[in-house]
C-alpha cells in the first residue's frame, strides 16, 4: 500500500477517535447511563450510526459500486447458525463493554487523551484475544 | 476554536460515524471492525504459533492498524487538545444511582475512582480495569466482533449473527450493570 493511502486511513481513524471523544462514546459514564436506560444519547448515535450504514449498504450494493480502484465491493455475510458464539462471546464482551466502560474503539481514544493507564485495559484485552485463540478449537461455536 | 471543545450532539456524530462504513467500503472495499486489529496485532508476535493468529496481518490489517493509530490521534485531538472542561451532561438519575455506589468522581470522562494508576492495585480497579479488559479482547473475538464490527457494520450490512451479538452484548451489559457491579464496588 502507498503512503497516500495509508494517510487516507490514519485520516478517517483521527476524525473516528475525535468524534468519539466529543460525542462521549469515550464516557464510561454514558455507558452507565445507556446500560440503566436513562439516555437516549448512546441509543441515538448507535442507531443513527445504523440507519446511515444501512442506506449506504444497500445503495452501495443495489448498483453494484465498485470501490476507489474499481474493484467490486463485496462483504462477506456472517454466518448465523454459529448463533452460540454470538450469544456466549458477545455476553462475555457485553460484560466486559460495562465493566470496563470502553469497547476496543474508546480504549484506544481514550488512551489518546492523555489517560495513559488505559493501556492496561488494552494489553488485557490482547491478553484476552490471545487466550480466545489458544481455547477456539475447544469452544462451542 | 472555542466549538472544537463543545460536546457533540448524538443526532451529528451518529451519522457521522455510520459513514465510517461506506467510506471505507468505498476506499479499498474495507469493512470497520476495531477489534480485528488486536488480532492483528496477536498474529504479529504469535509466541505459541496459535494457528488463529497464523495469517498474512500485514496484508490483512495494515490499513486497519493505521485507522487506530488514527483513532489515537483523534483522541488526542479531541480529549487533550480541545478538551471539554466541563463534566458530562449526565441523566440525574444515572448520577444519583453510581454516587449510591460509591462513585466520586464526575469530573473526567472515566471515574478515577475505578480507572486510573492510582488504584490499579485496589481490588476494584484490578477487576475493572484488568478483568474489564481481558473480556473486552476475548468476547470480541469469540463473538467475531465489537460494537464496530458488529453494532456498526454487521448491523448496517443486515446481518442476522451481528443482531445476536448486539443481543449477547446487552444481556452481558445488564448482568454486569445490575447485579455484578454492585457487588464489585
Amino acid at each position: 500500500m502507498k503512503f497516500l493511502e495509508y494517510l487516507k486511513y490514519l485520516l478517517i481513524g483521527t476524525a473516528f477517535g475525535f468524534i468519539l471523544v466529543k460525542s462521549e462514546v469515550v464516557s464510561w459514564f454514558r455507558i452507565q447511563e445507556m446500560f440503566r436506560f436513562d439516555s437516549f444519547h448512546m441509543y441515538g448515535i448507535i442507531g443513527l450510526a445504523v440507519v446511515v450504514g444501512i442506506i449506504s449498504v444497500q445503495i452501495i450494493k443495489r448498483n453494484n459500486i465498485t470501490d476507489t480502484k474499481g474493484n467490486p465491493i463485496t462483504i462477506p455475510p456472517k454466518d448465523a447458525t454459529q448463533w452460540k458464539r454470538y450469544i456466549i462471546g458477545g455476553s462475555m464482551f457485553g460484560l466486559g463493554w460495562a465493566l470496563l466502560g470502553a469497547c476496543p474503539g474508546p480504549m484506544f481514544a481514550l488512551l489518546g487523551s492523555g489517560i495513559t493507564v488505559m493501556i492496561i485495559p488494552i494489553l488485557s484485552a490482547i491478553a484476552g484475544t490471545y487466550v480466545y485463540g489458544m481455547l477456539r478449537d475447544s469452544l462451542p461455536h | 476554536m472555542d466549538i472544537l471543545s463543545q460536546p457533540m450532539p448524538w443526532y451529528i456524530a451518529g451519522p457521522i460515524i455510520g459513514l465510517t462504513v461506506p467510506v471505507l467500503l468505498l476506499l479499498g472495499g474495507k469493512m470497520f471492525g476495531v477489534s480485528a486489529n488486536l488480532r492483528h496485532t496477536c498474529a504479529a508476535c504469535n509466541f505459541g504459533n496459535i494457528e488463529f493468529f497464523n495469517y498474512d496481518w500485514k496484508k490483512a490489517g495494515s490499513w486497519n492498524l493505521v485507522f487506530l493509530v488514527g483513532s489515537i490521534i483523534g483522541g488526542f485531538l479531541g480529549g487533550y487538545i480541545f478538551a471539554n472542561p466541563e463534566p458530562i451532561n449526565l441523566a440525574s438519575s444515572t448520577i444519583t444511582d453510581l454516587k449510591a455506589l460509591g462513585i466520586n468522581d464526575f469530573s473526567g470522562m472515566v471515574p478515577t475512582d475505578l480507572i486510573s494508576w492510582d488504584v490499579i492495585g485496589t481490588p476494584a480497579g484490578l477487576t475493572v480495569m484488568v478483568l474489564g479488559g481481558f473480556l473486552v479482547g476475548f468476547g470480541a473475538r469469540y463473538a467475531g466482533g465489537c460494537t464496530s464490527g458488529h453494532a456498526i457494520s454487521g448491523l448496517s450490512d443486515l446481518q442476522l449473527a451481528s443482531l445476536v451479538a448486539v443481543i449477547g452484548f446487552f444481556i452481558g451489559g445488564l448482568l454486569m450493570t445490575y447485579l455484578i457491579y454492585p457487588l464489585i464496588l
